[in-house]
């Protein structure tokens, strides 16, 4: 009796330290990440400006500010969206609503899961050789948009999933009791319901498809351009590629400044999935079913 | 979508097509299996125009997946195989061109209740919505006779915006009896809808469903033996994948039956 | 009551007879249906040419060099990665796998460890707040662009090598290491967590029903039954460190090495392609070359994505 009590004990602080342990671990994660941002914080906050963020580069990319970047990388981000959103949204209403359980399934499967896996600049080569060259886009923002939304597709395509298979089935199967076709179903009931989780996982992608430098450095995306693009077959500068640039391929620059440009890209970044986390969590703790 | 094409839902409850006592519905030697599995065989039956035609048994006696069988549900169940004839109208339904129209004649009620995330008023136009009616008056008026029907009106009538997946569950089983109604259905089949609703709302129920008979042909599965004896007009007994007997119901509850097992049933010996 | 419009209908008990339903009529709701189903499929099948696509089309660039000019022994064997050399010109590219092996390999040295533990944490001893603010965290941390991971690398790791170690350059392996491991580390940490997740809890309550602690418990029977999700886990974590492309080109160095200790720099596969392929003719030798490297990028990550899958879904039917 008075042995098992002593063993329990001793248990105890194994589980206590084991507790200490993992937390420490999970610290030890997260700190660096935190110590690098408060980095940047601290060195490129200073640069930070409605000026910065709204003026051109200026003496050879020295100085000035990162417009043409900022806009660029929008203009990639709204094409990609556009090619990517409606095939991804297509490809999960297929898998999710009318796919059987066989092979095939599995096979496209396979593809999403290596479509994401693909390295980056291999998708880059892939662009230059496809939309540049074959498909004769040039390097232009058509071809980039291409090559990012292709490669950013699986996150559109799981998200949509997940979200229309959280909608029950019951719910289909009164439906179609009801006389309607499956679109009709899927128009009317399971897609109203999967909107808002399905915006979450393009917020994810606008999030991806920002950061993003290899598959546009190729395909669309120039170091630095005198102008600003006005259709999608013009070149652009873009935010992600800017930053390395001016941090490895500019002589003379300001410490602050390559600082700053990491500093509004990741704060971009962090600021979409922020939101697409809280958007995702209001979804859960609101009850429709 | 002509609004003509499918029976115009608006136009007051009409009297279905064909005259009382010919065959609305015809199963021939009927087997259902899923994947290597029957669970129903030889069921051969018909069913009269505007009547209640009660079925029991026991569960897993093959009820349910005989009323999803005659709505043609194992297109979306893909281990599900349906053999043997079901004439409709006299029609074959395996051989419609168009099986969405007979789903939209035939309106089904299952165990457990399903409010569709909608409001409540959608939920019960989601079905004349379907059938091409567009005009808000025709809608509320659908809408209101359908809820009263299936009484369910005076409780939700102040809140036809609310979400009807959030009803109580005996709200929202009549929820779901109203959107069959919405069909205006020729056949209405109604598979344990009981089990979800209290004692008072069931008996307000099957008062409908008695008057409705004038107008639709209404199928009863049911697990309450005195509920097929207070309405159908005939029953079958489904025992074991098997249809054992059918007959007048007053006979089966009288005694007068083919098979032991069913008066051992009907009296309450097993089951 | 005959006031009530409403009422009145209800109780109107006849009408004229509807018109007979045509179940052969098939009508535009039936076509459109047909319309979608080919449309999302057509979507559905993308996923499938784009990988189809992107195999053919950098074979196709790769082509002539691959069928041609390719010495595949040197290729793989040689250390001598010289495109650009006038006279003679070779195309090995064994300092290049050298370079990202070392790196992949101190990254999962790096991430396997704290990914793991962090892992067991959130999905074993949190709970509640604690343990969505963590699963939280780590997404936002997945979430960083590589290309700000690379100037991390350069700019803040640079110099903090240099310092502690007291070696003349701080952009090395150890350096490109550290970093794809942090960036690595959140993903493997989110699939393990899955993957421990993915155990029943009766597992758990067996164990504690036999008077186990949490810890005993996490060991003997939740670490067992979810071993294949974890191993998933870390290849996935191999094949991004693989794959990775920017953060290795702006932390490593960049200078083609056989390295013999963390201090080396060294050049990774992806970022040679990254830097060199801007600066190449189409068509040329360089330029084929750069796409045969893409090819066995591509193979390798497949290969590494395909195991990884298996081996994850095998635990899921058991």
């Amino acid at each position: 009796m008075f042995a098992v009590t002593e063993l329990n004990q001793r248990d105890k602080k194994v589980q206590g330290l084991c507790r200490i342990l993992f937390m420490i671990m999970t610290g030890l994660l997260i700190l660096p990440v935190v110590l690098i941002l408060a980095t940047l914080i601290y060195k490129g906050g200073s640069i930070i400006s409605a000026d910065f963020l709204f003026s051109e580069p200026t003496d050879g990319m020295t100085a000035g500010g990162i417009f043409p970047a900022l806009y660029g990388t929008i203009w990639l981000v709204a094409v990609a969206l556009l090619i990517s959103v409606p095939l991804g949204v297509a490809a999960a209403v297929y898998l999710s609503e009318y796919a059987g359980d066989n092979w095939f399934t599995r096979v496209i499967n396979l593809a999403i899961i290596n479509l994401a896996g693909v390295p980056s600049i291999v998708h880059a080569l892939f662009g230059v050789g496809a939309f540049v060259l074959f498909f004769g886009l040039g390097t232009s923002i058509l071809a980039a948009s291409l090559t990012l939304a292709i490669m950013t597709l699986p996150v559109v395509i799981v998200a949509t999933r997940e979200s229309l298979q959280a909608v029950p089935h019951a719910f289909r199967e009164a439906c179609w009791n009801m006389g309607a076709t499956r679109w009709q179903t899927i128009r009317r009931v399971v897609l109203p319901n999967a909107v808002s989780g399905i915006l979450t996982g393009v917020i994810l992608e606008v999030s991806r498809t920002t950061g993003e430098t290899a598959p546009i450095m190729f395909t669309g995306a120039a170091f630095f351009l005198p102008f600003l693009p006005e259709s999608v077959f013009d070149q652009t500068m873009a935010l992600s590629l800017h930053l390395y640039v001016v941090a490895t391929q500019v002589p003379g620059v300001p410490d602050e400044l390559p600082y700053g440009v990491a500093l509004v890209l990741i704060a971009i970044v962090l600021i979409m999935n922020s939101l697409s986390i809280a958007f995702r969590m209001w979804l859960r703790g609101r009850k429709k079913w | 979508m002509v609004a003509g094409q499918k029976k115009v839902v608006a136009s007051a409850p009409v009297v279905a097509v064909g005259t009382a006592g010919s065959v609305k519905l015809e199963v021939k030697d009927l087997a259902i299996a899923y994947g290597h599995q029957t669970i129903l065989s030889g069921v051969t039956l018909s069913v009269r125009e505007h009547e209640i035609f009660g079925i029991i048994g026991p569960a897993n006696a093959g009820k349910t997946s005989f009323i999803k069988a005659l709505n043609r549900m194992d297109m979306f169940t893909s281990s599900m195989r349906v053999d043997g004839k079901i004439l409709f109208n006299g029609r074959d339904i395996h051989s419609l061109r168009n099986v969405y129209a007979l789903r939209s004649r035939i309106g089904v009620v299952f165990p457990l209740p399903v409010g569709l995330p909608l409001s409540v008023y959608d939920n019960v136009a989601l079905a004349p919505r379907l059938a091409g009616i567009k005009s808000k008056e025709e809608l509320n008026v659908i809408v209101e006779r359908c809820l009263t029907r299936a009484a369910l009106w005076d409780e939700v009538k102040d809140r036809l915006d609310s979400l009807g997946s959030l009803l109580s569950g005996g709200q929202q089983q009549r929820l779901t009896i109203a959107r069959a109604l919405s069909q205006d259905p020729e056949l209405l089949m109604l598979d344990e809808f009981s089990i979800a609703v209290d004692p008072v709302t069931t008996m307000r129920i099957e008062d409908v469903l008695k008057e409705l008979k004038q107008e639709v042909t209404i199928i009863l599965v049911t697990n309450l033996v005195q509920q097929a004896r207070r309405l159908a007009d005939r029953t079958a007994f489904f025992l074991e994948g098997r249809c054992v007997e059918v007959g007048v119901t007053e006979d089966l509850f009288t005694g007068e039956v083919q098979d032991t097992r069913t008066r051992d049933y009907v009296e309450g010996r097993f089951g | 009551m005959a006031d009530n419009p409403v009422i009145a209908a209800v109780e109107r008990p006849q009408a004229a007879l509807p018109e007979e339903v045509d179940f052969d009529r098939r009508d535009p709701d039936w076509f459109i249906d047909k319309a979608v189903q080919i449309l999302v499929f057509i979507g559905g099948i993308s996923a499938i040419i784009f990988i189809i696509g992107i195999f053919v089309f950098i074979s196709k660039e790769g082509a002539g060099f691959l069928f041609g000019e390719l010495d595949i022994v040197e290729f793989f064997t040689s250390p001598r990665w010289r495109p650009t050399s006038e006279h003679n010109p070779t195309y090995g590219i064994l300092a290049l796998i050298a370079g990202t092996a070392s790196v992949t390999g101190l990254a999962m040295i790096v991430a396997i460890p704290f990914s793991l533990g962090a892992a067991i944490f959130i999905a074993e001893f949190a709970t509640g707040k604690t343990r969505e603010f963590l699963k939280v965290l780590v997404e936002l941390l997945a979430a960083i662009p590589s290309v700000v991971w690379g100037f991390i690398g350069l700019s803040i790791m640079n110099p903090l090598i240099i310092e502690i170690f007291d070696v003349p350059v701080g952009l090395n392996v150890l350096n490109a290491g550290v970093i794809l491991g942090l960036m690595a580390a959140p993903i493997m940490t989110s699939i393990a967590e899955d993957a421990l997740n993915a155990v029943p809890d009766r597992y758990r309550e067996a164990a504690e029903a036999m008077g186990a602690t949490r810890w005993q418990v996490t060991i003997r029977a939740v670490l067992p039954a979810a071993k294949n999700g974890l191993l998933g886990a870390v290849l996935l974590g191999v094949g991004r460190g693989f794959g990775e492309t920017m953060a290795v080109l702006m932390a490593t160095g960049h200078s083609i090495n056989l390295p013999s200790s963390v201090f080396d720099s060294v050049r990774a596969l992806t970022a040679t392609i990254a830097a060199e392929l801007g600066e190449t003719a189409v068509g040329s030798d360089h330029y084929m070359a750069l796409f045969t490297i893409g090819i066995f990028l591509f193979i390798i990550t497949f290969i590494i994505n395909l195991t990884a899958d298996l081996i994850v879904r095998g635990v899921r039917k058991g």
